[in-house]
């Protein structure tokens, strides 16, 4: 995994509530095989304007497509960020657009997940604290601090706070798979307990 | 203290960690699809590994299958990704219901069809609605493609135990009223992020009156509740439905006798309860773009409250105070993994009565596998469809994703027995509103959405 320890970047704010992942990704572009490429496609259906053919003409009001927001690295939403599909092709393509820190005031189960295995840090902060990170100027850099779990700006700072257990993996870029790997003892015991009861006739 | 179904099934599959902080579980059900796992197969073979048990893998292909003709897959990446899926599944040895096979269907529907989904066993499934096999009393919950990597090189995931949240249904649901409804009704009171951080467990008399058809109706909706995970204990419904399936347990009785153990202790706690009694159930439709934005029929649309509606009804072009008749449907979905089970399709055709679909609706059902469609034509219940007018396709996820060629036009309002009304989910452009099947069903034939309970009194059932 990549790990993240500081991340020093500038913002841009899309304040909209329940924004889901058939909004971050459309369904349309989940056919590729691989991880990379899906930065385009974010956000597709708000970026862009209706029936333009490539290159494709962007929806100049929509905030990511700003000038002064270009090269942003750090993304401030609204509430419940991220629900619906478990699309990792979702995080896949924040990531490939270049954000590194999503600052949601809540975040779906899996969507949470998705982004601490892809190194992309999510993170919860009150309405009144996304209201003042929204307020940022577009070259106004931010820090994120994973070790001192803070986040400075050049006029605050704000903790966060995330699980110690992924703290620790991301602050190593530590590999989960190698990691369980050490456990085959335990996967076996469980195998050898339940394999049995669990047999049934293949049909062939 | 006693103990939750949901504490009793997490525990047996502990193999580390301490709870509060996240925990090793093994999982017995690895179900895959070809959309969420081409990267997860593809970082096996460069890293060298090796599917650590193909056994407990069940494959099928559904989020890319255009259902009228299969065959002609026209998009090639689409094309492409299908494919991979069959060379992983032959070589690392997976089972795969494959493309045009008599087993294929939504990955949701295979795993109770096999008698694969059973209770006290841990699912996973790159899908958010793997929440469906809880019906089973199994902990089943969706994953992204790096944790279906991680299961496929390990046989196990990494996951800090939710909390529980109980929902006790109480009374009957009246005729024209499902559990569809039920789903609808509580999201739409409590929204769509209410059960976040929790598993729930629905139980109560109205869920044991609930088939398991019902119950995977109940749990698939569990995401769109926020809940990754949505579980139900098993009881004689449960085990009748899973004897004599292909994957069920060979020792059956000793398998019922396990499963006999898997229930709420009464001097168990839940973190959360919320008891909801179903006696005066409406059918619901949504108007907008969340599954939170529902109506029970008959209420008229709300006032826009915040910035959030103002764009739900701009995207759907509705107005507040319009009622769910005043929608101009043109599309009838009757499919995806919330809703095509066999049940439903029974459910469905009993509105038909005798009517012909409107003439300015074009009515698809789509059955959530091959196995739901032969027997749905065996009962004569698929030339019943046909004859008013439907189209009776081949199955798979359809127009609930639009990952295919099935899709609803732009601008054109859907009344769709799916799960989720997003902006441009059912194709860019398309106006979802969630339905049961009876509803949906009922709309095709009136021309308008239409009260389920009504219909059922001024039509003598034949």
């Amino acid at each position: 995994m990549r790990p993240f320890i500081v991340h020093k970047g500038t913002t841009v704010a899309l304040m909209e509530d329940n924004i889901n992942t058939d909004q971050i990704l459309p369904s349309a572009f989940l056919n590729r095989i691989e991880k990379t490429g899906f930065g385009e496609f974010l956000f597709d259906n708000w970026r862009y304007l209706p029936g333009s053919d490539y290159p494709r003409k962007v929806k100049a009001e929509f905030p990511l497509n700003h000038p002064d927001r270009q090269g942003a690295s750090i993304l401030i939403t609204g509430d419940n960020f991220a629900g619906g599909s478990s699309r990792e092709h979702a995080v896949w393509a924040l990531d490939d657009f270049g954000f590194r820190v999503v600052i949601a005031g809540s975040f779906s189960d899996i969507f949470y997940m998705n982004s601490l295995k892809n190194g992309m840090l999510a993170i919860s902060l009150s309405a009144e604290e996304r209201k003042a990170l929204a307020r940022l100027k577009g070259d106004e850099q931010i820090k994120i601090d994973l070790e001192t779990q803070e986040i400075v700006t050049p006029y605050a700072k704000y903790k966060f706070s995330i699980e110690e257990e992924w703290r620790r993996k991301l602050l190593g870029g530590i590999d989960d798979i190698t990691e369980t790997m050490a456990y085959e003892e335990q996967i076996k015991a469980y195998e050898s307990k339940w394999d049995e009861f669990y047999a049934y006739d293949a049909i062939t | 203290m006693g103990q939750t179904l949901f504490d009793k099934v997490w525990q047996e599959h502990v193999l580390a960690g301490e709870e509060g902080n996240a925990q090793l579980l093994y999982i017995d059900l690895h179900m895959i699809h070809e959309v969420t796992t081409p990267q997860g197969f593809e970082s096996l073979r460069s890293e060298g590994r090796q599917l650590r048990a193909p056994e407990k893998t069940i494959a099928t292909i559904d989020h890319n299958v255009p259902t009228k003709n299969i065959f002609t897959i026209k998009d090639a990446i689409s094309r492409k990704q299908i494919e991979a899926l069959q060379r992983n599944c032959r070589d690392f040895g997976v089972e795969l219901m494959d493309h045009g096979s008599e087993g294929q269907g939504i990955v949701h529907m295979i795993g109770p069809e096999q008698g694969a989904t059973q209770p006290g066993k841990t699912v996973v499934c790159g899908d958010s609605h793997t929440a469906t096999h809880g019906a089973f009393g199994a902990i089943a919950f969706g994953i992204g493609s790096s944790e279906v990597e991680h299961v496929f090189a390990t046989q196990t995931i990494w996951q800090r135990k939710p909390k529980i949240m109980g929902i006790k249904l109480t009374g009957k649901l009246q005729a024209g009223v499902y559990a569809k409804d039920i789903m609808l009704y509580l999201i739409h009171t409590y929204g769509t992020d209410f059960a976040t951080g929790y598993a729930i467990e629905y139980y109560g008399e109205a869920v044991s009156d609930l088939s398991m058809e019902g119950r995977m109706t109940l749990c698939n909706m569990a995401i769109e509740f926020g809940a990754k995970y949505g579980l139900v204990a098993p009881d004689q419904k449960t085990f009748d439905y899973l004897e004599g399936k292909p994957r069920a347990p060979k020792d059956f009785k000793r398998a019922v006798a396990y499963w006999k153990t898997l229930y709420t202790d009464p001097d168990a706690d839940f973190d959360y309860v919320l008891e909801v009694s179903i006696d005066d159930l409406a059918p619901y439709v949504t108007w907008g773009t969340t599954p939170a934005m529902g109506l029970p029929f008959g209420e008229k649309f709300p006032q826009v409250s915040d910035h959030n509606d103002q764009r739900a009804y701009e995207y759907m072009d509705l107005r507040p105070q319009m009622d769910a008749t005043d929608i101009p449907i043109s599309y009838i979905f009757l499919g995806s993994c919330t809703n095509s089970r066999l049940e439903d399709l029974i459910e469905g055709a009993k509105y038909i009565k005798g009517r012909k679909v409107a003439p300015h609706i074009s009515a698809w059902v789509v059955p959530g596998s091959r196995p739901v469609k032969r027997a749905a034509e065996a009962m004569g219940i698929a030339q019943q469809y046909i004859d008013a007018g439907f189209e009776w396709r081949e199955p798979g996820c359809s127009a609930c994703i639009s990952m295919n060629a099935d899709r609803v036009p732009p601008g054109t309002h859907c009344a769709s027995t799916t799960n989720r009304n997003f902006e441009g989910r059912q194709g860019k452009g398309s106006r979802t509103h969630l339905c049961s099947p009876a509803m949906a069903v009922l709309a095709a034939v009136k021309g308008h959405f239409y009260d389920t309970r009504l219909d059922d009194q001024e039509v003598p059932v034949l």
